[in-house]
């Protein structure tokens, strides 16, 4: 196991940045997983109790339940990215400094 | 390792000869003179994976060489291994199955197996990659008891992996039967060496190409299927799938699943009726609840979690899940042209003539999209998508025993028997080969034993268990600051428990009344059946003769599984679990334990104080959040 006892982990939590970090970490992710959670059930929920908007054809043979089901990739994708550009932009330039910061304190 | 190149080369040796042998003289579902091309290209397959794994062999020094390949796969590569340890044959060939023989429905259920990789990137991936080491009880033990968490975290792995496992060699052996006509035990017994040769010898190294080739075989192969497939529509979806609708195969194959409710309805309702909800799940709240083992599930894994060990930073971690996505998902979107492709051409019926799951859809759909059972290039094509289901086997199995034998011999062996430091480095490495041939042999036998047997209900069981007990453990000790040693074992022990057990009184069980009562409907049927067909026959209208000569087949095949079930039951009143019927008609029982798990978790971690757990929080989530000290961690 590394030496965790050379970071005061108490300080870090308490660093403005990483409480900055914490803030908009969980209040993203936690309502993008609710997002994605609510949208993917929407879909078996649909196919069971309505049957009949998913029957309507809005493209050739094609009806909204395909698009619908369709969408679902769509979605998964785009939750991926949006995800990963706001984690590469902002989480990870905070975490780093952070890092960086108790790392050079502690001579780790 | 000296001795790693002579006996891989044996190794290999043995494995490609015991394939020509067995496919020689069995019956192999390439036409006979074509058999020499399965073989080439089995044998090319085989033969690239097992120089590979000679590379490996040489860079596995240490036990982080052998569990995470030292940290050193980029998320790239991650991506690609993550696509082909998920992308198991169940998913492959049974979800293309599924839309051939059932439309919208199959299309529906794949859905369910991505949106699962959400749960994985946002909350699981990144966390883990900066607190864990090797498996997923390291993660669990970090604040909690070591060795009470050890204990219930590696029992479980051990449970999931084994139950995943089991159905992974069950399917492996009916599978290759079907495909190129070896036998059972052969399959399952060439299967099994050959995983024990990428693992023992390459470890993690060896196991990750493995699935990244896997994953860029069958990637190619379904482009090029689909290439094939939807040319001729000039690339237009709805034309394609107005042709699929109209084609008069699958007409029937809606009629037959809908019975009287389709006596009113034209041709063409028929075919749309194929592109609409219903014909395969019939209880919306059992798939529910099949979702959310898949989307909670697979963050609890083993194979899936231990991946992200292999990467050396947070980031790296979060890259290979979005690669993962946007080849599991692309995977998923061509399956519904494989799927509907398959419907077309070569037709429902005949697909589940073959295999009664509509596995054979995708093999069938490369045959004939080559030029048919008599070109050379359709047995090519049904040859490398064969090889490509094997492959994929092979891959999966390998994921899935490196995950077990981690479990044994890291958290077990090292973590519990050894209380963690004192190990020597050559020591965990012997350590962790021991266990995998361990798990290596109980897969075969098991696979062996449970020839013929109902294994299905496995891959959700592994699904449920994941979701019920370690999803709710690892997701509360990572996010959640009372979250102590008693939460995670009541919540590993209960959440298995609760999934083990709803499934045990399900209907996925065989019950010996209801398949007599079922089977005797038939038999008590045939008389009248057979009259008519008499009549039929004698009535000299040829339409109705063809027609009925067709009825007299499908009647003497029903008639001949009637009195197969009546055998297989003869004697028996009750289920396994001594049941006469289900308590709970539910097939998943997901949406029930995953609520118990994570209440266990909660109510345990609050009845009992456990002043390590919250001392312990702020390292934990300073850690996982920043990712300090995590290269040091990898480096051990």
């Amino acid at each position: 196991m590394a030496k965790s006892d050379s970071i005061d982990w108490a300080a870090v939590i308490a660093d403005p940045r990483f409480q900055q970090l914490h803030r908009k970490k969980m209040g993203f992710l936690w309502g993008l997983m609710t997002f994605s959670v609510v949208y993917y059930f929407l879909l078996p929920v649909g196919a069971a109790y309505y049957q009949d908007l998913f029957k309507v054809q809005v493209w050739g043979v094609i009806n909204v339940g395909l698009l619908f089901a369709l969408s679902e990739f769509v979605v998964a994708w785009a939750i991926a990215i949006y995800y990963s550009r706001v984690a590469n932009r902002e989480f990870d330039r905070l975490a780093a400094e952070i890092a960086a910061d108790f790392a050079k304190r502690t001579g780790g | 390792m000296q001795l790693t190149h002579k006996q891989l080369a044996a190794g290999s040796l043995a494995a490609v000869l015991s394939l020509a042998a067995a496919s020689a003289h069995a019956e192999a579902s390439a036409a006979g003179e074509y058999r020499w091309v399965t073989f080439v290209v089995f044998a090319a397959i085989i033969l690239l994976t097992m120089y590979i794994t000679y590379v490996a062999a040489k860079r596995v020094k240490s036990a982080s060489d052998f569990y995470t390949a030292g940290g050193g796969i980029s998320g790239l590569q991650n991506g690609w291994a993550i696509a082909g340890d998920y992308l198991s044959a169940a998913s492959f060939l049974g979800i293309a199955g599924l839309i051939s023989l059932y439309g919208y429905d199959g299309f529906m259920y794949s859905v369910g197996w991505l949106v699962a990789y959400i749960t994985v990137l946002l909350v699981i991936a990144e966390p883990c990659r900066n607190i864990g080491k090797y498996t997923l009880a390291d993660i669990l033990a970090y604040r909690n008891d070591p060795k009470k968490t050890r204990i219930v975290g590696a029992l479980s792995v051990i449970t999931v992996s084994t139950f995943y496992l089991t159905a992974q060699m069950v399917g492996a052996g009916v599978l290759i039967k079907t495909l190129i006509g070896i036998d059972y035990e052969v399959s399952v017994v060439t299967v099994g060496i050959l995983m024990l040769g990428y693992v023992l010898f390459g470890g993690m190294v060896a196991t990750t190409w493995v699935q990244i080739i896997k994953a860029i075989l069958l990637v190619t192969a379904s482009i090029v299927i689909v290439m094939l497939v939807w040319t001729p529509y000039g690339f237009s979806l709805p034309a394609f799938l107005a042709d699929v609708i109209g084609d008069p195969k699958i007409q029937a194959r809606v009629a037959t699943l809908l019975g009287d409710a389709a006596k009113n309805m034209t041709p063409a309702e028929l075919g749309q009726r194929f592109l609409e909800p219903g014909l395969y799940f019939k209880a919306p709240v059992d798939q529910i609840s099949l979702g959310m083992a898949l989307v909670f599930g697979t963050a609890g894994l083993p194979h899936i979690l231990m991946r992200f060990f292999t990467v050396p930073t947070a980031q790296q971690a979060r890259k290979s899940v979005v690669w993962a996505m946007a080849i599991i998902g692309g995977f998923y979107v061509l399956t519904l042209f494989l799927g509907f492709g398959a419907a077309r051409h070569v037709g429902p019926a005949a697909i589940a003539a073959v295999d009664a799951g509509g596995n054979m859809a995708g093999p069938l759909l490369a045959q004939f999209i080559g030029g048919g059972p008599n070109s050379f290039f359709g047995n090519f094509m049904l040859a490398f998508v064969s090889a490509v289901a094997f492959a994929t086997i092979v891959a999966v199995v390998a994921g899935l025993v490196l995950a077990a034998a981690s479990a044994m011999a890291h958290d077990l062996w090292v973590g519990v028997v050894h209380g963690g430091e004192t190990v020597a480095p050559q020591q965990q490495v012997r350590a962790a080969r021991i266990a995998t041939v361990l798990v290596g042999a109980i897969a075969i036998t098991i696979g062996i034993a449970a020839k013929g047997q109902n294994v299905a209900v496995l891959v959700a069981l592994a699904f449920a268990v994941a979701a019920s007990a370690n999803f709710p453990c690892v997701l509360l000790t990572l996010y959640w600051k009372r979250c102590n040693t008693s939460g995670i074992v009541a919540g590993m022990i209960i959440g298995t428990v609760a999934a083990v057990g709803l499934t045990l009184v399900s209907p996925n069980l065989t019950y010996p009344k209801a398949v007599r009562a079922a089977a005797h409907k038939v038999l008590d049927a045939e008389a009248g059946k057979r009259a008519a067909i008499a009549e039929a026959i004698a009535s000299g209208d040829e339409a109705r003769m063809a027609k009925a000569k067709k009825d007299e087949g499908a009647l003497d095949k029903a008639v001949k599984k009637a009195n197969d079930d009546i055998k297989k039951v003869e004697g028996q009143e009750t289920s396994f679990m001594g049941l006469e019927k289900p308590l709970l008609e539910l097939k998943n029982p997901g949406i029930f334990s995953i609520p118990i798990g994570f209440l266990s978790v909660i109510l345990f971690s609050l009845l009992g104080r456990d002043k390590r757990a919250e001392d312990m929080w702020d390292e934990v989530y300073a850690r996982q959040n920043t990712g300090l000290l995590a290269a040091k961690a990898s480096s051990h």
